[in-house]
């Protein structure tokens, strides 16, 4: 088996992995930790493709591997976004709960100004 | 044996995929994630990515690690509560159901790709001449999609002055982060003496390399951004207040030269972003040029966060 198969397959089993921790972890940085677990299979995925796309003395296809360079990077300004609207969350009502009815302590303590 | 051990990574990541979802503590599952992407950066050496590889390093395990673990341990508190709210065992099973049906459909996928597989490489090898530079990875980059890269550095600054909107109005213009105290004698405060000459002068070296090698601004940023962090973290020196003017202009001008770069390319070469003939490699150096303060700024303020003092007298 190749390694572009063996991590092709690697990457599918690791969006699942990602997916679950997604839907079943309640806290918001776990759900973050999650996505990132998701983001990093798809990238894998897309870099066996590469791999496979190898010729031309290149051991991989170019196009691709930079647009993960790019997605990578990406990647790591919207978790740092998502972060800060979480630590804004927990700085104004003290917890990160997602559940539809909580948000009675938001609406009391959004008035900070 | 290569195939045990790109079996046995592979064994391995899915274990510290597994650890960093079901960890009962937010700060184990975070340190199972660096792991995670410290050992994603060998996946990308085996898959013959090695600028993605020291991108993954760079930015994928060490900036998104030390981000979650700063949030991670901030939020410290707010687990137990968390706790309280997991679903129950029907929507595990559902969950799982569903995970391992998108597994599945993705597994058959990889496995029915097309033989021969489609690649661009042998269009990059006839054309990267033109471009003068001998990095692909960077010829992609700059020149033939290099609409991609002027909108990624848009979207980091974006990410970034939205980090910062999350600050109380109180604390607008105000310096990020808490100011940070340590020993000025202790191992913290040398090491932040000692390592970030040495630091800087790798960055620059990946920087200049990635025209012609593996490496590029993004990983080079990376490396100066976290000997900044380092410097920070030592409390030598403060985040500037995100107020400052040479700040912002420092932020707005990779983006900016490279959007004149790119209108000028109108002009000299009938395309948005084209280079003349014979003109590619100076005009794609001042392009990382400017991008790279630029970069090294973005990460290093993403990372501290949104202002948490107030304006300074």
């Amino acid at each position: 088996m190749s390694a572009a198969t063996v991590f092709g397959l690697c990457a599918a089993a690791l969006i699942g992995i990602g997916l679950y921790g997604l839907i079943v972890n309640p806290h918001p940085l776990r759900k973050i930790l999650a996505f990132n677990v998701i983001g990093s299979g798809v990238f894998m995925l897309f870099g066996a493709i590469a791999r496979r796309g190898a010729a031309a003395g290149m051991g991989g296809d170019p196009v691709p591997q930079a647009l993960l360079i790019t997605g990578i990077v990406v990647a790591f300004s919207a978790t740092a976004l998502a972060v800060a609207l979480l630590l804004r969350l927990f700085d104004e009502t003290g917890s990160v709960t997602l559940a539809s009815d909580a948000p009675d302590k938001v609406q009391a303590g959004t008035d900070d100004a | 044996m290569i195939d045990a051990l790109n079996i046995g990574l592979a064994a391995l990541l899915l274990g510290l995929a597994l650890w960093t979802i079901l960890a009962r503590d937010a700060f184990a599952a975070v340190a199972g994630f660096i792991a995670y992407g410290l050992l994603l950066t060998l996946v990308w050496v085996l898959l013959h990515g090695i600028d993605v590889a020291l991108t993954e390093a760079a930015i994928g395990g060490g900036l998104t690690g030390a981000l979650l673990i700063g949030a991670a341990s901030r939020l410290r508190g707010s687990e137990a509560a968390a706790r309280a709210e997991r679903p129950g065992a029907a929507a595990h099973w559902l969950a799982a159901g569903v995970s391992v049906a998108v597994t599945a459909a993705l597994a058959v996928g990889v496995l029915v790709l097309p033989v021969p597989a489609p690649t661009l490489a042998p269009d990059v090898a006839a054309h990267i001449a033109v471009t003068e530079v001998g990095n692909p990875i960077t010829a992609v980059l700059l020149a033939f999609r290099a609409m991609d890269t002027l909108l990624e550095a848009i979207v980091l600054l974006f990410a970034l002055i939205g980090v910062w909107s999350l600050a109380p109005d109180r604390f607008w213009g105000g310096r990020p982060g808490l100011r940070q105290h340590a020993d000025p004698n202790g191992i913290l405060a040398y090491v932040a003496r000692v390592l970030p000459p040495i630091g800087v002068i790798a960055g620059i070296y990946i920087f200049w390399i990635g025209a012609d090698h593996p490496g590029g601004k993004f990983q080079g940023a990376t490396i100066m951004a976290a000997m900044w962090l380092l410097v920070m973290m030592a409390g030598l020196a403060d985040a500037p207040p995100i107020s400052r003017t040479w700040l912002r202009t420092l932020l707005v001008a990779g983006p900016l030269v490279f959007i004149a770069i790119g209108a000028v390319g109108v002009v000299t070469a009938d395309a948005f972003l084209a280079y003349p003939e014979g003109g590619a490699k100076p005009l794609i150096l001042a392009i990382e040029f400017a991008l790279m303060p630029t970069l090294t700024l973005i990460l290093g303020l993403m990372l501290v966060g949104a202002p948490r003092r107030g304006m300074p007298p």
